[in-house]
């Protein structure tokens, strides 16, 4: 067992165990503070596998905004004040058996098709924000352009859903 | 089955792609059961973000074990996808909080088996 299996498994076991408190937690709250130390956790998974640019990208986009939005939309919708904080739960037991069939089958095929994949020779030697910018800009500029416009639009679209519905 | 098991044993330390993509694939598995069980409708939103993180680390993982079947690859194609993920996923929960600030405005609950019909 080398250094890299070691923190790759501590940091699986923070991410798994996480994501685990924000799916069964009674409380919205400790959902959403687990699910920062999941988006941690996944980024210290793409360290591992040399993507550090989307390390990066993970932590301020998610941990920094999606997940600050989440945090606004738990305050917003919830009356604090009355501890109504409390998440039910619908039908578990189909859910669970559903989940149990999904993630045995994926983990199966998963461990039987590529448990030989070797590991890659050569380890990036340098970042790779340099070579995914000039990827954006040249070989998926359409894409780039078109998810400019999608970002754009959702601001707009997202600005005139939350306001004040007033008459037009 | 012995054979089977020490099998694993011998593979579980050796960290590859498999054990990447089965961390995301519990991710994925933990993800579907709060869209299915969670009456809250933010605790569905971060059940969707949970599946997209799954589906990130396989791109990824991907891109650096270079895959089986393309060799050649440079092994950046699986990161620009995940950038596109994360665009999107930023798109989708900022629209998403948008429609459930709204819904709480007219339904003042946030669950969703209470909000059953379409029309006041």
């Amino acid at each position: 067992m080398q250094l890299f299996d070691i923190v790759f498994f501590v940091f699986a076991f923070i991410t798994v165990a996480s994501a685990f408190i924000v799916v069964f937690s009674r409380n919205i709250i400790y959902s959403a503070f687990s699910l920062l130390f999941t988006f941690f956790g996944v980024a210290a998974l793409y360290v591992l596998i040399q993507a550090d640019f989307l390390a990066v990208t993970q932590v301020l986009i998610y941990v920094g905004g999606i997940l600050v939005l989440m945090l606004f939309g738990v305050m917003l919708t919830n009356k604090v004040v009355n501890v109504e904080l409390k998440g039910g739960t619908l039908h578990s037991i189909p859910a669970l058996i559903l989940v149990a069939v999904v993630a045995g089958t994926l983990g199966g095929i998963f461990y039987s098709t590529w448990k030989d994949v070797p590991a890659p020779a050569t380890s990036v030697a340098t970042t790779t924000t340099k070579t995914l910018g000039e990827m954006l800009m040249t070989s998926y500029l359409l894409p780039f352009e078109i998810a400019s416009i999608i970002l754009l639009v959702a601001l707009m679209g997202a600005a005139m859903f939350a306001r004040k519905r007033t008459k037009l | 089955m012995e054979k089977s098991a020490s099998e694993i044993i011998q593979w579980l330390p050796h960290v590859g792609l498999s054990h990447f993509l089965i961390v995301s694939a519990i991710l994925f598995a933990l993800g579907i059961y709060g869209i299915a069980t969670r009456r809250n409708a933010i605790l569905v939103l971060m059940g969707v973000e949970l599946v997209l993180n799954a589906a990130n680390i396989n791109f990824i993982a991907f891109a650096r074990y270079g895959g089986v079947n393309f060799p050649a690859a440079g092994g950046f194609d699986g990161q620009v996808a995940a950038i596109f993920v994360i665009i999107l996923a930023a798109a989708e929960a900022a629209i998403a909080l948008a429609i459930v600030l709204n819904i709480y405005h007219r339904f003042q609950t946030v669950n969703v088996d209470e909000i059953s019909h379409m029309k006041e």
